[in-house]
């Protein structure tokens, strides 16, 4: 059964659609990609799915849940989480406090309890800041662990935002664009740590990503959109020769 | 799998402990806190009546103070109507102890409760909006509440406002006067009494706000200030935070105000104005947005600072306090505090250096 099923789900923005009766499935365990030119609509269905955008139409069922029935702040405690394109850490906090946000939604202890450190606030604390630490010493960043997170170069923050999301027990991890910005070396990394953290963590990658090779070499299916609509769907090597896509990427020759 | 997953060319740091304080800096730290500790108690024994009863209210206003710190330094909503909720505390005292001869601390608790009541519904427009607007529903809440004081002047002695009989005021109850006589000797005076009084109250209140800051409601407060989508999308519930926040907030102030009538033996509206509302901001962005100590500092640079500037010419003191502000702004936005941060920082630099 799919983990994630996307089903006809259209956004509009006044006039402009930006996604057109988009479906497709991820199945549990595995790693699927979206890709398509800038502004076909991938990062609109993950602030779709994420509930930050309300569909026009459509369903979303998330393992047997209807996401759109539940507000923004109940989709983590669903198993569902998301990096962001444009880095979105919290600069107030030390890098491993906003590792520690990301466990929000599984942790106790609200305006009553904190406060007076009721248990169990205390242990619950220490556990959160060790679990956090154990993400950050997989992405190599438990050094920076104490630092403002401001000021950090861009792939350090992204790979932080990944612990972040991490830190959320995540059974569907949506990560968006994770590539950009990085070098070569960089991006090979984090291919191989998206592909250690499945396997260890027992995930479902929902990967948004211009960075082909990367998308091709880790992906179970690949999705390819345009202007809102799904364009073609398949394996990597599928969707590579399919000519729908090749069009959409290239444009359709002048003959 | 870190090994499978780390390039070769890079480092790996992962094993290196992570930076900690130095010994060094935080036996310094102690001694300081120790050394506050002291003053702090010893001050109402050395100084005379009138500086104590300045000190005590420099307490009332820090508790206020850190009220707004935790709304606006930590959770980024800006509030100009906290003169009111100080205004709510320092009635619902005064109205209970002029007319029903309450004990203070009941008075306190019945402020904390009808400022949260009060708190939470004013905050309820920033599920809707935020920045400037919000502002904006708190700077009438701010107009209105003397406007309401001298309307409802049947129960709050409308403009010349309620003064506390001596037999209805705060003064040392016998057993603490026999406790203390019997380890110093001495009576321990009204005023005095009055000052650890609102010294407990407010060590109370400031170690709860640094656990409550310390802790996962506080990163998620500190997370909607920073960016609220993300903070949303990783599973807070941003309007109920800041909603129960501003609630949190106004109850703190209207302690402030309990502790304001306590000193001064009077409630008056012209007391509880929006010049107050400005203050208290003034004293939060002096003090230290978002810091711990800042709001107490803040409190004591608001109440002593007219002393600063010279006597004879008292219409210059605003232009001073103006100036003032600005250059401490453009020195140092993090306000005394971040000033002492800084040289802190500095002085541990050059120790290890």
């Amino acid at each position: 059964m799919a983990l994630l099923e996307v089903d006809n789900i259209s956004v509009r923005f006044g006039g402009i659609v930006a996604l057109d009766g988009l479906s497709f499935t991820i199945e549990a365990g595995s790693i699927c990609a979206l890709i398509g030119p800038n502004g076909a609509g991938k990062t609109t269905l993950f602030n779709v799915v994420s509930r930050v955008y309300e569909p026009s139409a459509g369903h979303l069922r998330f393992s047997g849940l209807d996401l759109l029935e539940l507000p923004p702040h109940q989709i983590p405690r669903a198993g569902v989480t998301r990096t962001f394109q444009n880095l979105a850490l919290f600069p107030g906090l030390s890098v491993v406090e906003n590792v520690m946000v990301g466990a929000h939604s599984h942790s106790k202890g609200g305006f009553a309890a904190s406060p007076f450190r009721f248990p169990p606030v205390p242990s619950q604390e220490k556990e959160l800041r060790a679990e956090a630490m154990a993400y950050l010493g997989q992405m190599h960043l438990a050094h920076l662990a104490n630092r403002p997170c401001a000021g950090l170069p861009y792939g350090t923050m992204k790979r932080i935002e990944l612990a972040r999301a991490m830190a959320s027990h995540p059974k569907l991890l949506m990560l968006d664009e994770p590539a950009s910005g990085l070098t070569h070396s960089e991006v090979d990394e984090l291919a191989g740590l998206i592909g250690a953290l499945k396997d260890t963590h027992e995930l479902s990658i929902l990967l948004v990503e211009h960075h082909m090779a990367m998308v091709m070499s880790i992906s179970e299916k690949v999705v390819v959109m345009d202007f809102g609509r799904k364009i073609a769907e398949g394996t990597p090597a599928e969707v590579q020769s399919n000519p729908a896509v090749i069009e959409a990427y290239l444009g359709t020759p002048l003959t | 799998m870190t090994a499978a997953a780390a390039p070769s060319e890079l480092p790996d740091t992962s094993s290196e402990v992570p930076t900690r304080p130095n010994r060094k800096a935080l036996m310094i730290k102690t001694v300081l806190c120790v050394v506050g500790a002291v003053v702090l108690i010893q001050m109402p024994l050395l100084m005379d009546r009138s500086t104590t009863q300045r000190l005590t209210q420099v307490l009332a206003i820090a508790v206020a103070v850190l009220g707004l710190n935790l709304l606006t330094g930590f959770n980024g909503q800006i509030s100009v109507g906290h003169s009111a909720f100080m205004g709510i505390g320092a009635y619902a005292t005064a109205i209970m102890m002029a007319r029903h001869e309450s004990p203070f601390i009941l008075t306190m608790m019945v402020a904390m409760v009808v400022a949260f009541a009060v708190g939470v519904v004013v905050g309820l427009p920033a599920l809707r909006i935020r920045g400037v607007y919000l502002a904006l529903v708190t700077l009438a809440l701010a107009a209105m509440f003397p406007q309401l004081v001298v309307r409802f002047s049947g129960l709050t002695g409308g403009s010349t406002g309620i003064t506390l009989e001596d037999t209805q005021q705060v003064t040392t109850p016998q057993p603490v006067n026999d406790l203390f006589k019997s380890l110093t000797g001495s009576r321990l005076l009204d005023n005095q009494y009055r000052y650890y009084l609102a010294l407990v109250v407010a060590v109370v209140c400031f170690v709860l706000v640094r656990n409550l800051v310390k802790s996962r409601v506080g990163r998620a407060l500190i997370a909607i200030r920073d960016n609220e989508t993300p903070a949303e999308v990783l599973g807070v519930n941003v309007g109920a935070y800041k909603v129960a926040t501003f609630g949190v907030s106004a109850m703190l102030a209207a302690i402030g105000g309990s502790l304001f009538v306590m000193n001064a033996d009077q409630a008056v509206p012209s007391e509880f104005g929006i010049q107050v509302s400005i203050e208290l901001l003034t004293a939060v962005v002096v003090g230290g947005v978002a810091t711990f100590v800042g709001p107490a500092v803040g409190a004591l640079a608001l109440v002593y600072v007219s002393d600063l500037f010279p006597k004879e010419h008292p219409e210059y003191a605003p232009v001073l306090f103006g100036l003032t502000l600005i250059v401490l702004m453009i020195i140092s936005p993090g306000g005394i505090v971040g000033l002492a941060k800084q040289g802190w920082a500095r002085l541990v630099r050059s120790r290890s250096a």
